[in-house]
C-alpha cells in the first residue's frame, strides 16, 4: 500500500470517527471519544512510518538552502553572481541616459553651465556625505551578518535606512525648490534666464535631464530602502550568520552600486 | 499488510509515472508554478497565442495588398495594423519565443540541473511579460497605434493621436522579462552545470544561448531608457527628441537602433542553437568545428552590438561614419557564415534522417542564407541608398526572422516536443506542415525582393498598378504560409492524447535532456548526472548511458 493511499484510509476512518462522534451524546463524550481515536489512529501511523526507510535526518538541510542547489556555497554564489549581472544592466540602463546627457551638453554647452548653477552645490556635497556614509554603515551591516552579530547587523543596517531616507528628505526638499522656481520642466517650467533669455530652452532640456537622471536614481534609493526593511526584519529573526549572509551582501552590492551612480550624478549635475 | 508490501509497491510502481505534468493539478499549480518547465510552458502558450495575432494583422495587410487601391483598409488602419504586426511580433513573439519557451524547458536539463539560478524570478518574467503583454492587447482594443514600431520620433512624441504611451510602455515592460530571462541563464549556466560539464563539453546549444543572454542583458537596458525618454517627452511635451524645441531626432534613433539591432541577435542565436542540436541529432555526428561555432555565438553577440548605424545610412549620419559602420557590417556576417559552413560541413557524407526537425534545418539554412547574403547588400552603403525603405529591405528581415527564427523554433518545438510533452507528433503531418511552410515562406517573400528592387516602397497601403503581379504571388503565398502554421496546432494537440509515446530518447541523440525521462520528473534527474563525455560524443555517451542504467 503506497503512502498516498494510506493517507486516504486515514482519512475516510477520521469520517468514520466524525460519524460516531455525531450519534454519540455531544458535548460531554466528544471530546474524550476524539482523544481515544487520535491515539489509535496516531499509534496507526507511528506504525507505518516506522517501516519507512530511515532517512538521514542527522544532516538536516540549511532552513534557506533552496532546493535545486547542492549546497550553500553554490547558492550564494549563483545570488552574488546574479546581482553583478543584474549591476551590469543598470550600467546599460544610466549609460543609455548619460549618453543622451552628453550629447546635449556637447550641442548646449553654455545652457547646461547656466541650468547647473540652479544647482545649491552645498546641499548636493552635504546629500553626497550622507549617501557614502550609508555606504560605510552597509558595508559594516555586511560585516556584522557575517559574523553573526545579530544586533550589529540590524543597528547597521537601520542606520543605512536613516541615512538614505535623509538623503531623499533632503532631494524632495530640492524638488520642491525647483517646482517652485518654476524649474519644472513642461507645461510648468516657467523660468526665464535672465543673464540671457537664449539659453532658456536649453535650461529646460537639461533640466529634464536633472530630474530624469536625479529621479531614476531616487527611485532606486526607494526600491533599496524597501529591500533594507526587509533585510533588518530577517536579520532581527535571526537569519543570518557565518554560513547563510549572502542576501545581505547581495543588498550591499547594489546599495554601494546605486551610491556610486550618485557619486557620477552629482559632478556631472551640479559641479560642471 | 506486511511491511515488505509495502516496500515492494513503493519501489516498483511510482518512478516511471510520476513527472512535472502529473505532479500537481490545477490552475494555481501551474500560475505559481516555479518549475521552469512549467514556465516554459506558460510561455509557450502565451507566445503561440500572440504570434496567431501578430499573424492576423499581416495577413489583412496582405489581403489590401492583393490590390493596388486602398481599397479594404483605409489607410489609417493600414498604419495601425502594420506597427501592430511588427509590435506584436518582435516584442512579443521573437524575442521570448525560443529563449523563454523552449529555453527555459531545455537550458536546465542540458545542464544537468534541477531547475534555473531563480526560479522565482523566472516566474516574474513570465508575469511582467504578460503584464507587458495586456498593454499591447488594450492598444490593440482600443485603437491601436500607428508609429511603426521603431516609434520614430518626433512623429511619435508630438503628432501621433494614438496610443503611443501604452504601447511603449508596454514594450518597456516587456523588456525587464526578457532581461530578468538573461541574467537566470547566464547565472544557471555559471554555476549550475552537472559535475564534469566543463565549459566545452556543454552542448552548442547552451553556447549559443549564453551569447543571447549577454545580449538581452546588455542591449535591453538600452531600449528601456530610451522608452522612458520618450515617454517622458510625451507626457511632459519637453523637447528631449524634438528638433523644434532643441532636441535631437536622430539620437533617439542612435538609441534605438543600439537596442534593436542587436536584438535581431537575440532572435537569430536562439535558433541557431536550436539548429545545432538538430543537425547533430539527424546526421548523429559531432558537429564540424565545435569551438568555431561556440566563440562565433560570442563574436555574433559582440560585434552585434557595433553595427547599430547601417540603419540609418539615410538619416543624416556622416558618410565616413557610415563607412565604419558599413564595414562593420560586413565584419559581422563572418561568424553567421562560419556556422553555416560548419552546419552543412557536418551533414557532408553524414546518413542524414529527415525527421521532421531536419526538413526545417535545411528550410533554415537556404532562408537563413539568402536573408544574411541580402544583408549585405543592405550594409554596404551604395546599395542601401537605393532599396532602403523598400520592399528589399522587408524581405529581408522577414526571410532572417521568419525564415530563420521562425523555422528554428519550429524545428526545436518538434525536436522537443517528445521530451516535453511524452508523446511523438505525426510524422506525415508534420512533414506536410514544414512543405507547406517553406513553399509558402518563399511565395510569400521571394516576390518582395524583386518589387522592392524595382521600387516599391514600405509602408503604403496602396501601390502603382505594375507592381500588382508580384503582389498578388505574395499574398497567395501567405495563405498557403498560414495554413502551414495552423496545421501543427491540431496536429500537435492532438499528439497529445493519441501521439505515440515518446521514450525517454525518441532520437537516439546525445545530451543530458534526453537521460531523463519522458516527459522528465519534476526535479530532472533522479540522480545528478555526472557528465564523462563530450557534446555529440555517440559511442562515449551511449557507453555512459549503458553503464549507469547497469548499475
Ligand atoms: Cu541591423
Amino acid at each position: 500500500m503506497s503512502e498516498r493511499q494510506g493517507v486516504e484510509m486515514q482519512n475516510a476512518e477520521c469520517k468514520m470517527q466524525k460519524e460516531i462522534l455525531h450519534s454519540a451524546s455531544p458535548d460531554v463524550a466528544g471530546p474524550f471519544l476524539h482523544f481515544a481515536f487520535c491515539i489509535c489512529f496516531s499509534a496507526a501511523g507511528a506504525e507505518m512510518t516506522a517501516i519507512e526507510p530511515t532517512h538521514e535526518d542527522h544532516h538536516a538541510p540549511h532552513p534557506f538552502l533552496q532546493h535545486h542547489f547542492e549546497d550553500l556555497g553554490q547558492q550564494h554564489e549563483a545570488s552574488t553572481l546574479g546581482m553583478w549581472m543584474f549591476l551590469a544592466t543598470e550600467i546599460l540602463f544610466f549609460g543609455g541616459v548619460l549618453c543622451a546627457y552628453f550629447v546635449y551638453r556637447g550641442m548646449y554647452h553654455d545652457a547646461w553651465k547656466a541650468g547647473s548653477h540652479h544647482q545649491n552645490w552645498m546641499i548636493g556635497t552635504g546629500n553626497t556625505a550622507v549617501l557614502i556614509g550609508s555606504s560605510l554603515t552597509m558595508a559594516l551591516a555586511v560585516w556584522a551578518a557575517q559574523l553573526g552579530r545579530r544586533k550589529l547587523t540590524v543597528i547597521m543596517l537601520t542606520l543605512t535606512l536613516i541615512l538614505g531616507s535623509v538623503f531623499l528628505g533632503v532631494k524632495m526638499y530640492e524638488y520642491s525648490e525647483h517646482i517652485h522656481e518654476g524649474l519644472f520642466p513642461g507645461k510648468h517650467f516657467t523660468f526665464v534666464e535672465h543673464n540671457n533669455p537664449a539659453l532658456t530652452p536649453g535650461v529646460q532640456l537639461y533640466m529634464t535631464f536633472y530630474f530624469a537622471l536625479t529621479g531614476l536614481h531616487a527611485l532606486h534609493m526607494v526600491i533599496g530602502a524597501g529591500l533594507l526593511i526587509w533585510m533588518i526584519w530577517r536579520a532581527w529573526a535571526g537569519h543570518f550568520g557565518p554560513e547563510y549572509y549572502g542576501p545581505v551582501e547581495v543588498m550591499g552590492l547594489y546599495w554601494h552600486f546605486v551610491d556610486i551612480v550618485w557619486i557620477f550624478l552629482f559632478p556631472l549635475l551640479y559641479l560642471v | 499488510m506486511t511491511p515488505s508490501t509495502l516496500h515492494d509497491v513503493r519501489f516498483i510502481e511510482p518512478e516511471k509515472t510520476r513527472n512535472y505534468l502529473n505532479e500537481d493539478y490545477g490552475v494555481f499549480s501551474w500560475l505559481l508554478t516555479k518549475d521552469h518547465k512549467r514556465i516554459g510552458i506558460l510561455y509557450l502558450l502565451s507566445v503561440t497565442l500572440l504570434f496567431f495575432v501578430g499573424g492576423f494583422f499581416a495577413f489583412m495587410l496582405r489581403l489590401e495588398l492583393l490590390t493596388p487601391e486602398g481599397d479594404l483598409l483605409t489607410s489609417d488602419t493600414y498604419n495601425k495594423f502594420f506597427t501592430l504586426h511588427g509590435i506584436v511580433m518582435i516584442f512579443f513573439f521573437l524575442i521570448p519565443a525560443i529563449p523563454a519557451a523552449l529555453g527555459n524547458f531545455i537550458l536546465p536539463l542540458m545542464l544537468g540541473a534541477k531547475d534555473l539560478a531563480f526560479p522565482k524570478i523566472n516566474l516574474l518574467s513570465w508575469y511582467i511579460y504578460m503584464t507587458g503583454a495586456i498593454f499591447g492587447i488594450y492598444v490593440i482594443v482600443t485603437g491601436g497605434v500607428d508609429t511603426g514600431w521603431t516609434f520614430y520620433t518626433p512623429f511619435s512624441t508630438q503628432y501621433s493621436n494614438t496610443h503611443v504611451f501604452a504601447t511603449t510602455l508596454g514594450a518597456f515592460i516587456t523588456g525587464f522579462s526578457s532581461i530578468l530571462t538573461g541574467l537566470n541563464f547566464i547565472v544557471t549556466i555559471h554555476r549550475m552545470r552537472a559535475p564534469g560539464l566543463t565549459w566545452f563539453r556543454l552542448p552548442l546549444f547552451v553556447w549559443s544561448m549564453y551569447a543571447t543572454s549577454l545580449v538581452m542583458l546588455l542591449a535591453t537596458p538600452v531600449l528601456a531608457i530610451t522608452l522612458f525618454l520618450l515617454m517622458l517627452e510625451r507626457t511632459l511635451g519637453v523637447g528631449i527628441f524634438d528638433p523644434a524645441l532643441g532636441g535631437d531626432p536622430v539620437l533617439y534613433q542612435h538609441l534605438f537602433w543600439f537596442y534593436s539591432h542587436p536584438a535581431v541577435y537575440i532572435m537569430i542565436l536562439p535558433a541557431m542553437a536550436v539548429i545545432s542540436e538538430c543537425v547533430a541529432a539527424f546526421t548523429r555526428k559531432k558537429i564540424f568545428g565545435y569551438k568555431f561555432v561556440a566563440f562565433a555565438s560570442l563574436a555574433i553577440a559582440f560585434l552585434g552590438f557595433l553595427v547599430w548605424a547601417h540603419h540609418m545610412f539615410v538619416a543624416g549620419i556622416s558618410v565616413y561614419s557610415a563607412m565604419i559602420f558599413s564595414f562593420l557590417t560586413m565584419l559581422v556576417a563572418v561568424p553567421s557564415a562560419i556556422k553555416v559552413f560548419n552546419w552543412t560541413a557536418t551533414m557532408y557524407r553524414a546518413s542524414v534522417s529527415w525527421q521532421t526537425p531536419m526538413l526545417y534545418v535545411m528550410g533554415f539554412i537556404g532562408l537563413f542564407t539568402i536573408g544574411g547574403v541580402t544583408g549585405l547588400f543592405l550594409g554596404a552603403m551604395g546599395v542601401d541608398v537605393h532599396v532602403h525603405d523598400s520592399y528589399f529591405v522587408v524581405a529581408h528581415f522577414h526571410y532572417i526572422m521568419v525564415g530563420g527564427t521562425v523555422m528554428g523554433y519550429l524545428a526545436g518545438i518538434h525536436y522537443w516536443w517528445p521530451k516535453i510533452t511524452g508523446r511523438m507528433y505525426p510524422e506525415w503531418w508534420a512533414r506536410l506542415s514544414a512543405l507547406l511552410i517553406f513553399v509558402g515562406f518563399n511565395l510569400t517573400f521571394f516576390p518582395q525582393f524583386l518589387v522592392g528592387y524595382v521600387g516599391m516602397p514600405r509602408r503604403y497601403h496602396a501601390y502603382a498598378p505594375e507592381f500588382q503581379v508580384l503582389n498578388v504571388l505574395s499574398t497567395a503565398g501567405a495563405t498557403v504560409l498560414a495554413a502551414g502554421y495552423i496545421l501543427p496546432m491540431f496536429y500537435l494537440f492532438w499528439s497529445l492524447w493519441y501521439g505515440r509515446k515518446a521514450g525517454s530518447n525518441p532520437w537516439g541523440a546525445v545530451g543530458l535532456e534526453w537521460a531523463t525521462s519522458s516527459p522528465p520528473p519534476k526535479e530532472n534527474f533522479h540522480v545528478t548526472p555526472v557528465v564523462t563525455w563530450d557534446a555529440y560524443d555517440y559511442p562515449a555517451f551511449l557507453k555512459a548511458m549503458r553503464e549507469t542504467q547497469n548499475v
